[in-house]
């Protein structure tokens, strides 16, 4: 068995044990400790997405149970893209962070590795359950993470976070049991066969299960109606922290590409008749209510945990219109808005801290003393996120547009998609010219704590991999419509945890005894 | 048995809203945590109810009850212990900081209504 899958949960998981026994020991080891495992993850990420590409999908039994009754990891093309995004978010964001910012919380590095093992454990579960079990690692390691140098503000937007998350977790054991008490299941491969052979007294809770699940993934993704928590919980949190969380609202647009792609991917009893004419109406509004909020932040940070729900909107709008096309375009804009939403918090974070007491609040201040530089960081991922060609996000968004094609969605996703678009340019350019050309005090260059080589480098290196999406567009996209396409044709994933189906294996039809 | 769980799930979910929307921090841990029993309870209804059957495969028994929804209720015991002791250590916390047990850290100002006006 090949036992590669398991690494990207175990490792993280064992180097934080270590990091909290050693938690008195020099920062220099923690550091190097952290660093190492991030490089190593990136590296396993490395080939599990080199062994998931051909096409099949890997498939790790833990305690090596058969695929119904023991827990399965699965590795499908998805699941390594998203392994891969993760480690290459989370390397320069370490490399960010050694440079001061982990000195000012207790236990940042451990929390960092908890948060990275729950979300690759997120990505390679193949069961129900255990997704929600690694919900939970990484949400209370982001708890941690988000209260990082602590403040009645942060205190505050973390209560508010943790509440409704704790809240949502709940209704996630709700419908995951609704699930489980229906069809006998919590395997997601065979849950999707079960789900498409559902009796026509269980077709409602089998609905239901899947709302409150849609609802669950909301929460997680920031969707409208339930993005409140995140402006205040992204905006208050640490620069690395922010962006590391970048790719955390993606963990809830993941589970509803996998949940809607596999569990409620048969379509023979209407399950999802009741979800679609719900996804693409509030992914346009979540759109256009971000980038009104981004319009309207008062402080860079605020603005860019705007832009954050607003990149959720326009992956969501793309998993809306489904159909190859357009999910392969989804995937590429995840990709693009994870790394530019992190440069954005990275920027944001030097920027603030160069204006000295007025920080990254949209008001006049100091003069930059770095302010070339910055500056461009700023011009780069304020152009990309709106999409200004030839960014990522251009090229992300004309696929979103072309991937269209009923008539009534063509109007109204080309709408939004456009406006946003030219709001948050306007929006950025009212933010990049008061913080960095409305001076107030033009002798006084405030400086208090210039950016380090360091944290030059981790910024260039995201910018660089957002680069690195247009130069290599063509192969990425190559990859993601493969990506789309084995979605699609979920069989291989069912014939890859559950066997290929013979007639003379009876599966076992119901678990429970006394009913 | 099937109704008074349901009836019985139904009145601890409607307080733990109740107390979930009450915006003050020690009523809305005390809601989410009877929120998560509540969850857990009806993660155990859904292995059916009955009486008297062993969750083991024993003849004379006549059935038997299915135990993973209980080993998936004590996970989900477990972490919604963790989960209440933090957001409570948190809420403690934010209570000494804000000086205000309010969720948002500071007092509502009071309402108005057409009777102060006169």
């Amino acid at each position: 068995m090949n036992h590669l899958l398991v690494a990207p949960i175990i490792v993280p998981a064992l180097m934080a044990a270590l990091l909290l026994i050693l938690h008195r020991a020099p920062v220099a080891v923690a550091r190097a400790l952290s660093v190492g495992t991030t490089v190593c993850l990136f590296a396993m990420a490395l080939a599990t997405f080199a062994q998931a590409e051909p096409g099949s999908p890997l498939v790790y039994q833990l305690g090596n149970w058969p695929a119904p009754f023991g827990i399965v990891l699965v590795a499908d093309r998805l699941s390594a893209f998203m392994l891969l995004l993760t480690a290459l978010l989370a390397l320069p964001v370490v490399l960010y962070a050694v440079q001061g910012w982990d000195a000012r919380g207790q236990f940042f590095h451990p929390l960092f590795l908890f948060q990275l093992m729950g979300l690759n454990g997120a990505f390679l579960t193949g069961d129900l359950f255990n997704l929600f079990v690694f919900f939970e690692v990484l949400l209370i390691a982001s708890y941690g993470l988000a209260l990082q140098g602590l403040g009645p503000e942060r205190l505050r937007a973390t209560l508010h976070y943790a509440a409704i998350n704790i809240a949502a977790s709940s209704i996630f054991l709700i419908s995951i049991s609704l699930l489980y008490g229906v069809t006998g299941t919590l395997n997601m491969a065979h849950l999707a066969e079960r789900v498409a052979q559902v009796r026509a007294e269980d077709v409602a809770l089998v609905r239901v299960a899947g709302l409150l699940l849609l609802v669950v993934f909301m929460v997680k993704a920031a969707v409208f109606p339930l993005y409140f928590w995140l402006p205040a919980a992204y905006s208050n949190a640490a620069a690395p922290v922010a962006a590391l969380f970048s790719i955390m609202t993606k963990v809830g647009v993941y589970a509803i590409i996998r949940v809607t792609t596999l569990i409620y991917a048969a379509d023979a009893n209407a399950v999802m008749e009741l979800t679609s004419p719900w996804l693409l109406p509030l992914a346009l509004i979540t759109l256009a209510l971000a980038t009104l909020g981004a319009l309207g932040a008062e402080r860079l940070a605020t603005m860019t945990a705007y832009l954050t729900i607003a990149s959720v909107g326009t992956i969501l709008t793309a998993v809306a219109i489904g159909g190859g096309e357009a999910l392969s375009a989804a995937l590429y804009y995840l990709a693009h808005s994870t790394l530019i939403i992190a440069v954005l918090f990275l920027t944001t974070d030097l920027l603030g801290r160069s204006r000295g007491a007025v920080g990254d609040s949209l008001h006049p201040g100091p003069p930059l003393r770095h302010a070339a530089l910055l500056g461009l960081a700023f011009l780069f991922g304020g152009a990309t996120v709106a999409g200004v060609p030839p960014s990522s996000g251009f090229l992300g968004k004309l696929m979103v547009l072309q991937s269209t094609k009923d008539g009534m969605a063509v109007a109204a996703v080309w709408t939004v998609i456009l406006v946003t678009s030219l709001l948050t340019v306007i929006g950025c350019s009212r933010a990049g010219s008061i913080l960095l050309w409305n001076v107030t005090e033009p002798d006084r260059v405030g400086l208090d704590h210039p950016p380090r080589p360091g944290e030059w480098m981790a910024l260039a290196g995201l910018a660089g991999c957002s680069m690195l999406l247009v130069v290599f567009a063509a192969p990425i996209t190559r990859y993601t419509d493969d990506t789309a396409a084995q979605l699609i044709f979920h069989g291989t994933y069912i014939d890859a945890v559950l066997g290929p189906p013979r007639d003379d294996l009876v599966r076992p039809h119901t678990m429970g005894g006394a009913r | 048995m099937e109704l008074m769980v349901a009836i019985g799930l139904g009145i601890v979910t409607t307080c733990a809203v109740y107390l979930l929307l009450r915006a003050r921090t020690f009523p809305m841990v005390l809601g989410l945590s009877l929120l998560s029993s509540a969850a857990n309870l009806f993660i155990f209804s859904m292995g059916r109810l009955g009486s008297w059957v062993p969750p083991i495969v024993m003849p004379e028994a006549g059935g038997y009850a299915d135990p993973l929804p209980q080993a998936l209720v004590l996970t989900a015991i477990v972490i919604g212990f963790g989960m209440t002791g933090f957001i409570m250590a948190l809420a403690v916390r934010t209570r000494y900081q804000t000086g205000s047990d309010h969720v948002d850290g500071v007092e509502p100002a009071p309402s108005r209504t057409p009777r102060d006006e006169l």
